[in-house]
This record gives structure tokens, sequence and C-alpha cells, in this order.
């Protein structure tokens, strides 16, 4: 059976995930409401503006359900405002946030738009080879709690990690033709259906 | 190797702001509202549209001021308009740090032959179109987005609808083409080859396209999502709304749900007037904006 994915498709660059999702053999669904959640082996939340997704996801129940299945175990891996939403806590903000992950963001940590660029990342979980980020107005993570693992830095700011099932990067590995990332979140998909 | 403002970031920012919508803000104030509705980024700018329509003479770049404290009061991407050509502007919203600049035929253009060259920007540009050939012009000159120029200040969609439907109609006729009649197409269209030979194997522009000019309601965003845009600006058809705060967040809802009739007439629901409407044929031919770009 293929592995069925979902992804948040209420803004942002969903389109993206789900291309390289079917590159890969998945199944992919698109999240608008919480019905379409049903069924689903992991779910992506896309890059996008954290706010207007924060914002999305009260429309209904859909936050509140993707919070129940986290607990049930549904391996989830955020890039970018995913990052920001998966966080228990967000600096200087208040906003709507899923808060799965014991970690502090930084949104723009790296400033605005002009300051946003992509350079190679050294990723010690995906092999030798670096991966190529890109950072789009993006945040880093400030403080991790001890169950968080650290996956990569850059410049000395946290930009990619794991707790558990759960996965989340600063960077947009959906805008790039490296796979790798996508296909580590997979393999927690798979070992987590196992189960 | 580090790549600061590469073509990729450029191109990337639009790509996150797609399935969302951009507001025209003229405050702080309006900025935060649009912001608590669920805007994936404002424009920020002095007078909105319609209000530049009303008021006449020519229509300039933002006060700085304006811009700056618009970007101090949200954490979403600030964008701004400078006038058609007028590169100085563009240096000038660069260096306040903005985040998108709007080469826009909102203002009044400075220049009757050339765009500016958006390739010599670290900041990305967005253009207006109302075809595939000015599409594919303003990409060559360095824009990272796209987006069809309806008639801005007129509550109509109209004109919106109109852009669009050419555009996607221009692309399916490019995709049906043998390679060997691409290059008269170009000539044609007065777009690069190199594009056009891009949308003829794509089937697609190689930048987000949203669309523009003349969104009032929420159904008028999902009519635009449902012909294929990306995303939705929306200029004067909030904050010249009787209720902003529900008409934003419902358009919002819509853009997000373009699909789904049931969400759609349930968030249509009590929104209260709507802008006031301007019908297309009633404005003549030096009042129509999409006619500025060349």
């Amino acid at each position: 059976m293929k592995k069925r994915i979902g992804v948040l498709a209420l803004q942002g660059a969903f389109r993206e995930h789900r291309l390289i999702l079917e590159q890969l053999g998945c199944e992919v669904t698109e999240i608008r409401k919480s019905s379409d959640l049903d069924g689903i082996h992991g779910l992506i939340i896309p890059g996008g503006e954290s706010t207007a997704i924060g914002k999305l996801l009260q429309f209904g129940d859909l936050g509140e359900k993707i919070k129940e299945k986290a607990i049930d175990n549904l391996p989830i891996f955020g890039t970018c405002s995913g990052m920001i939403l998966l966080s228990k806590r967000i600096e200087n903000s208040t906003q709507y946030n899923l808060g799965l992950m014991d970690m502090t963001a930084k949104r723009n940590a790296f400033g605005r738009q002009i300051a946003s660029f992509e350079a190679d990342l050294n990723v010690p979980t995906l092999g030798s080879q670096s991966v190529r980020a890109v950072f789009i107005r993006a945040p880093f993570i400030q403080e991790i709690a001890p169950n968080v693992g650290i996956l990569a830095e850059y410049d000395g700011k946290i930009v990619f990690v794991r707790q558990g099932n759960m996965l989340a990067s600063a960077f947009h590995p959906e805008l790039t033709e490296d796979l790798r990332v996508h296909r580590y979140f997979l393999k927690i998909v798979e070992e987590n259906w196992g189960n | 190797m580090v790549e600061i403002a590469s073509w990729k970031v450029k191109t990337g920012l639009a790509e996150m702001l797609k399935g969302g919508v951009i507001m025209d803000v003229t405050t702080a104030e309006q900025a935060k509202i649009a912001e608590e509705a669920g805007a994936c980024a404002v424009m920020a700018l002095e007078r909105v549209p319609s209000d530049i329509r009303a008021a006449g003479g020519v229509a300039r770049m933002a006060d700085p001021t304006i811009i700056e404290e618009i970007m101090e009061s949200v954490t979403i991407p600030v964008m701004a308009k400078a006038r058609i050509g007028h590169f100085v502007e563009a240096q000038i919203l660069e260096s306040l740090g903005a985040d998108y600049i709007d080469e826009s035929e909102v203002l009044t253009p400075a220049d009757d032959l050339y765009h500016i060259n958006k390739h010599d920007f670290k900041v990305p540009f967005v253009c207006g179109c109302r075809n595939l050939g000015e599409a594919l012009r303003r990409i060559g000159e360095g824009a990272a987005m796209i987006r069809t120029k309806g008639e801005p200040g007129t509550g109509n969609v109209v004109e919106a609808v109109r852009h669009m439907r050419t555009v996607m109609s221009e692309i399916r006729q490019l995709s049906a083409m043998p390679q060997e009649e691409l290059m008269t197409a170009a000539k044609n269209m007065g777009a690069p080859y190199d594009l056009v030979f891009y949308v003829a194997e794509h089937g697609k522009l190689p930048v987000v396209n949203f669309a523009a000019g003349g969104i009032a309601t929420p159904a008028d965003a999902a009519l635009m999502m449902q012909l294929g845009v990306d995303g939705v600006f929306v200029g004067s058809g909030i904050f010249k709304s009787g209720d902003p705060q529900a008409r934003a967040k419902a358009i919002v809802i819509a853009t997000t749900n373009y699909n789904d009739a049931k969400v759609l007439a349930e968030i249509s629901k009590d929104l209260g007037e709507a802008m006031s409407g301007i019908e297309i044929s009633t404005l003549a031919a030096s009042e129509r904006m999409q006619e500025r770009g060349w």
C-alpha cells in the first residue's frame, strides 16, 4: 500500500510539497478541513505566513484535530511557518500555534526579505553531502527542551530539529531538487506505521 | 556558498504567499486589522486606488513614514508601490526594507517607454499584466511575481477576469504549438523567446501569478482562484466597505476554500455594504489604469 501523506493546504507552498511527495511515490491529500485528516499516515505543514495559516486553522476545528492526531503519534513535518506553528513558544507573539514541539521559535529571525538567502547546510543525518537550504524570512529555534534533537545549525542558529515523530526545518526543502529531507520524513512515517 | 537575494529567494517568497490575500492598507491600524484577518501580506499605500482615482493628479510612491509605521506594526511581509519606470522610488523602498515592490499602474507612470530593470535590485518585484506577452516582458525585466491588472479602484471584477482568461488562453495556445512556431509566437507577443519556450514546455508561468484590480467580495476572490490564479490582491475592496474586519476575514477564508460553495455561502452572510463599484464602460480610456505599462 502507498503511504498517504496529508499536506496542509490553507495557504503557502503546499503545491511544491505535493509534487515532491508524488515524485517519491506517495498518495497526497490536501488538507483543508478536519475530515481530510482521516486515513493519512503523515502530515506536512508547508511554508507560508504563520499568522495567516494560524487564523485559518481556527476556522472550524482543524487545528484542534491536528493536535489530537499528534497525540496519537501522527508524524508531522513543518517547514518555515510550519516550524513556527509546531513550536510551543513563539518569541514576542501570542499568535495561534499548534505547540507540539517543546521549543521556542523566533520569527523573521534572519531579517526581512532583502536578507533572505540560500546556503550549504551540513546535516550529518542525511550524509556527508551538504543540503542547499533556502531561507526566506526564516525563523530559527532559540531554545529547545532536552528531548528535542538538533539535526542542523546554520551560523550557530538551530534550523532543523526532531522530537519523536515530529520534524521541523527553518528552510524550504520543497524549493530544491534534493529529496533527502522528504525521504528522511517518510522514513519516520514508515517506522511509525510499522508500530 | 551563501547567496543573498538569489532568483530562488525572490520567487520563493511569492511561492510562500500563494493561496493568500494581500491587502492594501494606508495606516498601521489598518495593517493590524489585515494581519488579524489572516492577510499573508499587506501593500503599504498613501491612498487606496479608488481614492487615487477620485483625487486625480499625479500619484506617487507613499511617504516613507507611512511605510515604516506599517512595517513596524505587523510581522507579515510589507509591499510598497513604485511608479512604472521610477527606479529611484524603488531604490528608496528597498533601502526602507520593503519586502516586495509593486511597479504599479495604480501610480502615475514616470517613464512612458521603459520599466525598471528589476534585476538590479535585491528586493523582489511584482508587476501587472493584461496578457501573456506583458507578463513575460515583465519577468524578462526581473519581476519575480506577476499579477493580472484588472481595473484598480473600481470594485468591478470583470477586467480581472478578462485578463486572467486571456493569460490562461494564451498559455494553452503555446502549450499546443509545435516548437517551430514558438519563435514567431514570441515575436508576435513581444516576449523573450526563452520564456515563451518555458511556458510552452511547462504549461504555466515561471513565477507565481495573483489576481488584482476589482476584487470586492469573497465570491470574487473564489472566482479568480477557480480561474487559476495563485492568490489575490484586494485594494479598495476591504477598507472602502461597510465592515472591513468581517469582509477581510471572509475574503481570506474564501481564498483558501474557493472550491467549497457551502463555506462560501456561510462566510458571505452579513458582511454589510461592499464598496460601491464603477461600470467599466463609464470610464474614459484615459481613466483606465490598466492601459499604463508597455
